[in-house]
């Protein structure tokens, strides 16, 4: 019974945690290399862009809803905007029409969400389809759209501070903004009352709707920021990321680092350690050269384990069972 | 001598004749049996995705030379998805517009081959391009991937050179595409033959660019001496380069990549200096293939599954001392064309 209580005081984050600093501490010794200040950098880095759509994912799900829709936008939209640059469009106004499509979608998100009362795994299921299709076949005109040479996006991936790259410190001050957002403003604290019990949340009077369509804006807005990123990085971007992984791994960090899909519980810390698990898994795995099939397979597996010891301690509750979660 | 001069004179006698019997006949009976032959017929293409630069430029060249003989030509666009893949083939093949010719760019060795039967059952030719199958289709017009993998070792070797660490770093595909596997074996083939030469990691890409960059950088972290990495495809290659120039190995690490000889792809990537070389597919070329196959099965009068027949392109490694003006082609300048029209 003893052991049952410690099981029960150690949550989700904290096993995951523990287990991120013992393959750390493994991988440190048994692997040549690994601990080389440049090599945690590029653990950090490449898990940057998949920590910053993880960031905006964790408030969704905190709201107790998801955006499927994070990867069509990140993509499409830094796509549409590569592509008005390339036949000529000037850079402000090009950027305002890809903000504004951005907005729009992130609005019409949450608008069928919290007006139209569709569950949001539909909802952002369709648009995300919708945007993808859309802009695919009628904006751009091929899966990889360049970044135009000497551009400030293709400058952008350029800029280092100390050796490090941009998005390492993009992606620390973003979740450094959703850490004051989360736990000192009333909008932020507001969020875990309404993905807890949204009901109970109406009836003090706090604007559950409106809220939840600023999520759901908020989660594109943060998409478009890693969309320019990747864009930057690589000098172009490619749409078929779209058909990736990218968007199951997105909620693999936000799970796994003990985000209960319930809602209501987490935050910034927790993407912080599930982006740390993946980064250190994944570096690991590449430096042993495990083919990618049984990467995919480690990674799933560890996904199965987080959702089932999250379903162990944080068992479904009264409210969710009758409310039902996403 | 006698005998040569009479033979010369009986020659110089039947050129004579040679040249003037034309005049004889009124018709050449050729154009009128091909057009019989190749009238109306359907001929459509579903490559693993419209939106690449192989894909467009085939249905380019198809298009146009189909257009031209009087028949139709379509595209499917399954966007990288095998299951859309196979319904496009399954409707085309149970529609009333069942394709006469089918080329298909098979996503990996095994998926489509039930359907390729079907297809052939139905009476409809298929061609595989670019990717094989284990499916005995009536042509295949491709890359002999195997060659295509022992050229780039090449490269990678020569662009290495004797003194160099002679590492070499692969970043594959992934473990079930044939052009994958293929290009693998036929890198090995000839880095076994040079077994000074070590390959020090070979991690996958799953064809991703953001993959590529993330796996080369480990790979460059582990190894910064590698002279040279191998990516197996244009398309994520940029992943690659991106993770060698933030390492500052530019010119240091001699990047061998595979494409279809896009401008903006390869050509202009090998002239900055990203790419020391690419194995370029001639497009144009491999087109003219296809469609010299489709117009010679439409007229074989040979049922559909009864012949097997490879057409492999002729494959170089193009580097930028031998880079010509011509030997890349332009997708903007086709699709310029095509908006023209």
């Amino acid at each position: 019974m003893g052991g049952w209580l410690n099981f029960r005081s150690l949550n989700q984050e904290g096993i995951v945690f523990a287990i991120a600093v013992v393959l750390f501490v493994a991988a440190a010794i048994g692997l040549p290399g690994f601990i080389d200040p440049n090599n945690l950098v590029a653990i950090v880095r490449s898990v940057s862009v998949l920590g910053i759509l993880a960031l905006g994912m964790a408030v969704v799900i905190i709201g107790r809803g998801i955006d499927l829709s994070a990867v069509a936008i990140m993509a499409m939209s830094v796509a549409w905007y590569l592509q008005l640059l390339n036949t000529g469009t000037p850079d402000g106004l090009a950027f305002t029409y890809v903000l504004a499509g951005v907005l729009a979608i992130g609005l019409l998100n949450g608008f069928l969400v919290a007006y139209a009362d569709v569950p949001a795994i539909f909802v952002t299921l369709a648009t995300g389809s919708f945007v993808f299709g859309y802009v695919r076949s009628q904006l751009i005109t091929q899966d990889a759209v360049p970044v135009p040479q000497g551009h400030w996006v293709e400058l952008l991936g350029g800029l280092r501070f100390l050796d490090v790259p941009i998005e390492v410190f993009v992606f620390a001050g973003l979740a450094f903004l959703f850490f004051l957002f989360l736990r000192y403003t009333k909008w932020g604290r507001y969020i875990y009352f309404a993905g807890d019990n949204p009901v109970a949340a109406r009836n003090i009077g706090i604007p559950v709707r409106p809220m939840l369509v600023l999520r759901y804006v908020l989660s594109a807005f943060v998409a478009l920021i890693a969309g320019l990123l990747t864009a930057a990085s690589l000098h172009s971007i490619n749409t078929r990321v779209v058909n990736s992984t990218l968007l199951y791994d997105i909620v693999l960090v936000a799970v796994i680092g003990g985000i209960g899909l319930s809602g209501g519980r987490g935050g910034v810390r927790n993407v912080l350690v599930g982006a740390a698990l993946i980064g250190i898994l994944l570096n690991a795995m590449t430096i042993i050269d495990i083919p990618l099939l049984y990467q995919n397979l480690i990674k799933a597996a560890i996904l199965l384990g987080a959702i089932i010891v999250d379903g162990i301690i944080n068992p479904r509750d009264e409210q969710t069972a009758q409310q039902g979660d996403i | 001598m006698k005998l040569i001069r009479t033979l010369m004179a009986a020659a110089t006698a039947l050129a004579v004749t040679a040249f003037v019997a034309p005049t004889f006949a009124a018709d050449d009976p050729g154009p009128a049996a091909y057009a019989q032959a190749l009238k109306g017929k359907r001929v459509m293409l579903v490559p693993l995705a419209m939106g690449f630069d192989l894909a467009q430029g085939w249905a380019h060249y198809l298009k146009k030379e189909v257009e031209a003989w009087g028949g139709t030509f379509e595209t499917r666009d399954p966007n990288w998805v095998v299951d859309a893949g196979a319904q496009a083939i399954t409707d085309a093949i149970s529609s009333d517009t069942r394709p006469d010719v089918l080329i298909i760019h098979a996503p990996d060795l095994n998926s489509y081959s039930k359907l390729m039967k079907k297809a052939q059952a139905a009476g409809t030719y298929v061609i595989l391009v670019d990717n094989p199958a284990n499916f005995p289709a009536d042509a295949f017009v491709g890359s002999d991937w195997d060659r295509l993998g022992q050229l780039e070792a090449e490269a990678a070797i020569k662009g290495c050179g004797e003194n160099s660490s002679k590492k070499i770093g692969l970043v594959q595909g992934d473990q079930a595409n044939s052009s994958s596997l293929y290009q693998y074996a036929g890198i090995m083939k000839v880095l076994d033959k040079h077994p000074d030469f070590k390959v020090v990691a070979k991690p996958d890409s799953n064809w991703d660019a953001t993959t590529s960059r993330n796996v080369t950088t480990t790979m460059l972290q582990q190894n910064p001496d590698i002279c040279s990495i191998i990516d197996f495809w244009d398309g994520d290659a940029t992943g690659a380069s991106a993770a060698i120039r933030d390492a500052k190995l530019d010119g240091k690490v001699f990047l061998v990549t595979t494409g279809g000889g896009e401008k903006a792809a390869d050509c202009d990537k090998l002239q900055d200096g990203t790419y020391g070389a690419v194995v370029m597919t001639e497009l144009a070329r491999q087109s003219g293939d296809m469609n010299a196959i489709i117009k010679f099965l439409l007229q074989s009068g040979q049922p559909a599954g009864t012949s097997h027949t490879y057409i492999y392109t002729l494959e170089k490694a193009t580097t930028k001392a031998d880079l010509k003006p011509d030997s890349c082609w332009d997708l903007k300048a086709l699709q310029a064309e095509a908006a023209a029209k």
